[in-house]
């Protein structure tokens, strides 16, 4: 089983937009999508939801404040300033250490078990997609991404097929670790802005800090030639293949404004031509390796 | 007075608004809390007169005391301690800085190191009062960094406080205590998902908003009716224009690109001023 995944250092490049793409044209595989902050990319594949699950990962202290006797232990053992001076635990701040709870010479502390998202396995046009939505102003979406990974390899071994496309998160932080690590190959979508850039770098050094190979689509490459170039040389210079070079085209937006596949919108047209292209080299690369 | 930009997702151009705001009024401060992407020095170029690396404690045992008992581990909510066969191993990345496997070790066996964790650049650009946070590679430990970014507000200026996408935990530190939060958004079904996530976030942490639509062509239907719908104001529309994706994929910012913008960000902060209703 071979893992393929979809990264950009930052959102808005059009990361699922060209892995929606990637799904309409591949067979064979599940879809995963690990931006589980903002997951996008069941609004293109439109899923029929199968099983839905709670996501559980993390707990909060709560204080019993008729019992406690206020003598501000917990307090000053809390490093995340969750506990406020009346004795009420945020929520918001509590990292479920525990700390509070265990020095407590009352225990007067107990933990309590959160739901942090949902996921789900669902069935497309395209094949079985696996997918979530971390709550909002939850943290352990790394854990979360993980999750949704996992249950994507098991339903693959199950189902009997051999790829898993994954959207990653934007960004290069945690969740994007948990998307990066064990997988084959990424595709790095990127602009020719000076942002773009300044991302790229970013995104190829995490790759290569985790030993995946990376592969590069300039999106809407024609915006700043110069920038372009200055990618093309970059990736030369890191021995990185720039496999793809997608046009601004109006085209892209109306598809994405119609909550539509960019390949089935755009029908035999250039941008299809392109992507199936980019695509085809992306799939040639993950067999070889 | 302090504003928060957020967007539920990348890309959508919370930092062109962020750094608009800053560039037209006068006297503000930018602080740039996404820490995983910081850009919003591309177009203020800041002149950097301070480096600040900040670092957080990270547990190390001393096996000289250390008798193995395993206690650490045990209480360790991350699984960042795993206790093997005549060694501690210690696994800084899954480690929150809790304290707890000091404070519990029965042996005080265990001390701590303070670890790098990113740095906050400070300085100023185009006349504007600049302070910026960077993630190091490989770092989880967003949250803290962002809370430290925060620390350089500057009470005398208006700030604007350029938010992570998203509407996790970095997020909500950002936009937590300030003021207003400005939501960019797009005009199509994904703009719409990622913004009904931070309209959200920004209720949970009661925090007022409005909502600035970004790449507009004119046909904004699918935004206007939810913000009706949630009765949030719609403050701001930049059009979809080529042009405008030119002169920002060059690091030019609007009010560079066309004076008029002065004035529309001006606006802009005027009707936040007298309580964000368009």
């Amino acid at each position: 089983m071979k893992e393929l995944v979809i990264v950009s250092g930052k959102g808005g490049t059009g990361k699922t937009t060209l892995t929606a793409s990637f799904a309409a044209l591949s067979g064979d595989k599940i879809m995963a999508d690990c931006d589980v902050d903002a997951a996008d990319l069941h609004l293109l594949l439109k899923p029929a939801i199968l099983k839905e699950e709670k996501f559980v990962s993390s707990q909060v202290a709560v204080i019993d404040r008729e019992s406690c006797l206020a003598c501000d232990i917990c307090r000053t053992v809390c490093r995340f300033e969750a506990i406020s001076e009346d004795y009420v635990v945020n929520p918001m701040d509590c990292e479920g250490c525990r700390l509070c709870e265990r020095m407590c010479p009352i225990e007067v502390i107990h933990m309590e078990k959160q739901e942090n998202g949902k996921w789900y396995i669902a069935e497309t046009e395209f094949g079985p997609m696996v997918f979530a939505q971390l709550g909002v102003a939850e943290e352990n979406s790394g854990q979360l991404v993980s999750l949704v990974r996992r249950e994507a390899q098991k339903l693959a071994k199950e189902k009997n097929l051999n790829y898993i496309i994954i959207d990653g998160p934007p960004g290069v932080g945690c969740p994007v670790n948990s998307a990066i690590t064990g997988t084959q190959l990424a595709v790095i979508v990127t602009e020719p802005t000076m942002s773009g850039i300044h991302d790229l770098k970013r995104i190829l050094e995490l790759t290569r800090q985790f030993r995946v190979p990376a592969l590069v689509v300039v999106n809407k490459f024609d915006l700043n030639l110069e920038n372009t170039e200055q990618i093309e040389a970059y990736c030369r210079e890191r021995r990185v293949e720039l496999i793809g070079k997608i046009p601004f085209d109006t085209s892209v937006i109306k598809a994405l404004q119609a909550g539509e596949i960019l390949v089935h919108f755009s029908g035999d047209g250039k941008i299809s031509r392109i992507v199936t292209d980019i695509w085809e080299k992306v799939f040639s690369h993950l067999n070889r390796l | 007075m302090v504003i928060s930009v957020a967007s539920g997702k990348g890309g959508t151009g919370k930092t062109t608004i962020a750094v608009n705001l800053a560039l037209a009024l006068p006297d503000t401060q930018y602080l740039d809390c996404d820490v995983e992407e910081p850009n919003g020095h591309i177009f203020l170029k800041p002149d950097i007169k301070k480096r600040v690396s900040v670092t957080l404690p990270y547990p190390r045992v001393d096996e000289k005391t250390c008798d193995l008992c395993g206690e650490c581990a045990e209480v360790c909510e991350y699984g960042a301690i795993a206790v093997v066969k005549n060694q501690v191993l210690i696994f800084d990345d899954l480690c929150h800085s809790c304290g707890s496997c000091v404070m519990l070790c029965p042996q005080k066996a265990i001390y701590e190191v303070r670890q790098e964790i990113g740095r906050i650049e400070i300085g100023e650009g185009k006349g504007v009062s600049f302070a910026h946070g960077i993630l190091k590679l490989g770092s989880t430990r967003a949250h803290p960094l962002v809370e430290e970014v925060k620390k350089y507000s500057d009470a005398s200026k208006t700030v604007i406080i350029d938010a992570p996408p998203g509407t996790s935990c970095p997020v909500v530190e950002a936009v937590k205590g300030t003021d207003y939060c400005l939501l960019v958004t797009e005009p199509t079904p994904f703009g719409l998902n990622d913004l009904r996530l931070a309209v959200e976030m920004t209720r949970a942490i009661g925090v007022p908003s409005g909502i600035v639509i970004n790449r507009s062509d004119g046909n904004d239907r699918l935004i206007e009716d939810y913000a009706a719908k949630e009765g949030l104001p719609i403050l701001l529309r930049v059009p979809m224009e080529r042009q405008i994706a030119e002169a920002y994929s060059k690091g030019i910012s609007l009010v560079e690109w066309d004076e008029n913008y002065r004035d529309i960000f001006k606006t802009l902060f005027a009707t936040i001023e007298e309580g964000g209703a368009a």
